[in-house]
């Protein structure tokens, strides 16, 4: 494109101030890819009936299609729109967020995924009560995964928010709240149709487009640059995405530390995200879950190399200052800039992509918390496992519907928060409350019950502590509660006490109790590591 | 590492339990446990410390991480991309391993112990 014909477009986007691109053929594209997914959904419909169908499709996922899903359900509308805006808005610091999500992964891969897969069948508890005695550690665990699983919602629903702003030019609230509205019927209609087969086609197709679209305008940008990445860094630099790292966390002692203390989060949550772990229970075997996890670290690591063009790009491209000013602010950049690059059609195709990726994370994430509450608390902890047949699918159903309807209405009163921020929250619970309790139970012989109780409950209520009262809450002008200040605890992210104290929990509360079943461990540890007696389909147990 | 010493009140296991923990002290059993572990946990510290130690520099070191090496490329950034080769090369020879070595093992193990003769 000439600059004349940049001109043009600053020209066009200055005339419409609010809204860029075509509001309609934004939806259009959009109900295109629901249409599209709807219909796989409804296939799927035909073999959704058992337990094990609707939490883990029948197992029956190869490691490749669980790979591709994996990266799917994890590349949320925080990595694609806030890393972008975040590397736009104050370069280097954006970027760091890419890595921490990425080395995250070799935990999962190197001590988590193939020994869950062979110890459980549904849920994170499944492993986690093992050994264990188990409606105290279930009930622990269902808590838990319930409480990450609400926050990461939350993020995605809030984001949605942001999103129709700026892409539907809907700037009043109540509009906004009605396509949260919108977005959460739809999930709630793939999760109940399709369970998790359908639920896992939605995150294959999105991941695929997610990915090819986050390539395509990586390439444009390059090219933009004559192919010469260096320039490309450059003119984002000159703009404002600054190339060395302290832009936004190189401000004050407190902030470093509180960057560290996002690190420790960021790379120790993923693998105690529940939403993550579920999805290696849709493959048969432990060797095609270690072939999921394989397929999702490539895919996911060239997703956040693309990032970094994507940030300096926008930066160049489109200027920090037209992303600040935007409707969604630093979450626009990547928008924005498909608007620069291939204007109305690639802004509606950006978008559509874009809404795709919080539609596929948030069915994910309602599976996961409707299978934690059906299968943990009601079948295992109600019914100790004799729950009357075909219950446990319908409970799990109803809780679907009533966890859409709770992310429908915390989306719509967290509109407006920081994205990146909730996610944050969500990966600091899961590496404080989950990371070390599977930790220490796949790992440590003497781990036990009070254990287990002690680090979940005490990393869940240290970590959600420490973030009530810490400045993001309340007490600043960027606070979720501006105008009141009760914060006592100077970081944003309490990652860096909250997983540290949780391990601790874990060791003092076990060597404080005596118990230990060696028979159970002895089952544990020979199915974790061979697969012995592991269950491989649907028809065992 | 003897697995009953701290169990109390239990004299008797029934034939699956009795199964499992014979199982868990065959030999070819501590074999791949050990030959797991001796290859995850320092792998795994490893990876750890290089991201820490990368992270320390970006929270620590900006002016180290803007050094300039090539054009506007700068340290921190050859730094960042060398995380990424660091758990590509990392999640590759994991798979080399974990297939060459883990698999025939355990496989030989699971075969024998549904056949009863481990």
């Amino acid at each position: 494109m000439t600059s004349a014909a940049a001109t043009d477009a600053a020209t066009v986007l200055a005339q419409e101030a609010e809204a860029v691109g075509n509001p309609l053929l934004n939806l259009a594209i959009f109900m295109a890819f629901v249409v599209v997914t709807l219909v796989l959904v409804l296939k799927a419909s035909k073999t959704n009936k058992s337990a094990s169908d609707m939490y883990t499709a029948g197992a029956a996922f190869s490691g490749r299609q669980n790979g591709v899903a994996i990266s799917g359900d994890y590349l949320s509308a925080a990595s694609f729109l806030g890393i972008a805006g975040a590397i736009a808005l104050t370069g280097y610091d954006g970027f760091l967020f890419s890595i921490g999500f990425l080395v995250a992964w070799l935990i999962a891969l190197l001590l988590v995924a193939e020994l869950l897969r062979n110890t459980g069948r549904f849920t994170m508890a499944d492993v986690l009560a093992f050994r264990m005695r188990e409606r105290p550690v279930r009930t622990a665990a269902a808590t838990s995964t319930l409480v990450v699983s609400f926050f990461y919602l939350l993020a995605q629903m809030a984001g949605a928010g942001g999103l129709v702003a700026l892409l539907l030019n809907i700037n009043n609230r109540g509009g906004q709240s009605l396509v949260i509205a919108a977005v959460g019927i739809l999930m709630i209609a793939y999760v109940l149709i399709g369970g998790m087969k359908g639920t896992t086609y939605v995150q294959i197709i999105k991941a695929v487009l997610l990915i090819s679209g986050a390539a395509l305008m990586s390439f444009w940008v390059l090219s933009r640059f004559g192919f010469n990445f260096s320039e490309m860094l450059g003119q984002g630099a000159e703009a404002g995405a600054a190339l060395e790292p302290g832009a936004r966390y190189g401000i004050s002692g407190i902030t470093r530390l509180d960057f560290v203390s996002l690190s420790m989060a960021l790379v120790l949550g993923v693998g105690g995200l529940p939403h993550i772990l579920m999805r290696f229970y849709t493959v048969p075997t432990a060797k095609e879950a270690r072939r999921s996890v394989v397929w999702a670290i490539w895919l996911i690591g060239l997703f956040y190399l693309f990032t970094l063009t994507l940030g300096y790009g926008a930066a160049a491209i489109v200027g920090a200052e037209r992303i600040s000013a935007a409707p969604g602010a630093a979450n626009s950049a990547a928008p924005l800039l498909a608007f620069e690059l291939g204007g109305t059609l690639l802004l509606g195709i950006i978008s559509a992509i874009a809404f795709a990726t919080i539609l596929a994370v948030v069915a994910g994430l309602t599976i996961t918390a409707s299978a934690s509450f059906a299968h943990d608390i009601y079948a295992q902890v109600i019914h100790k496992g004799n729950a009357p047949a075909g219950k446990e699918v319908r409970v799990a159903r109803i809780a679907a519907l009533v966890v859409g309807g709770v992310a429908i209405l915390g989306g719509i009163a967290a509109n407006g928060q920081n994205i990146a921020f909730l996610v944050a929250l969500a990966f600091a619970v899961a590496a404080s409350a989950n990371l070390p309790t599977i930790l220490y139970s796949l790992f440590w012989k003497r781990f036990n019950t009070r254990g287990c109780l002690w680090s979940i409950y005490g990393g869940l209520i240290i970590t959600i502590t420490l973030i009530a009262f810490s400045p993001a809450v309340s007490g600043t002008p960027t606070s979720m509660l501006p105008n009141v200040d009760f914060s006592w605890f100077p970081l944003s992210n309490p990652g860096i006490i909250s997983i540290p104290a949780s391990f601790l929990l874990g060791f003092l509360g076990t060597v404080t109790s005596k118990e230990y079943n060696a028979a159970k461990y002895a089952e544990m540890e020979v199915r974790s590591l061979t697969g012995s007696g592991a269950s491989r389909t649907a028809l065992e147990h | 590492m003897s697995s009953t010493s701290s169990e109390r009140g239990r004299a008797t296991y029934t034939p699956q339990e009795a199964k499992y923990l014979a199982a868990q002290e065959a030999p070819e059993f501590q074999e791949l446990r050990r030959r797991y572990r001796r290859w995850v946990l320092p792998v795994t510290a490893a990876a750890l410390a290089w991201y820490f130690l990368y992270v320390a520099l970006a929270a620590y070191a900006p002016g180290f991480m803007g050094r300039p090496v090539l054009g506007n490329i700068n340290v921190g950034l050859i730094a960042g991309l060398l995380q990424f080769v660091s758990t590509f090369g990392i999640t590759a020879l994991y798979v080399r391993f974990a297939d060459r070595t883990l698999d025939p093992i355990s496989t030989g193990i699971r075969e024998k112990f549904e056949e009863g003769d481990l």
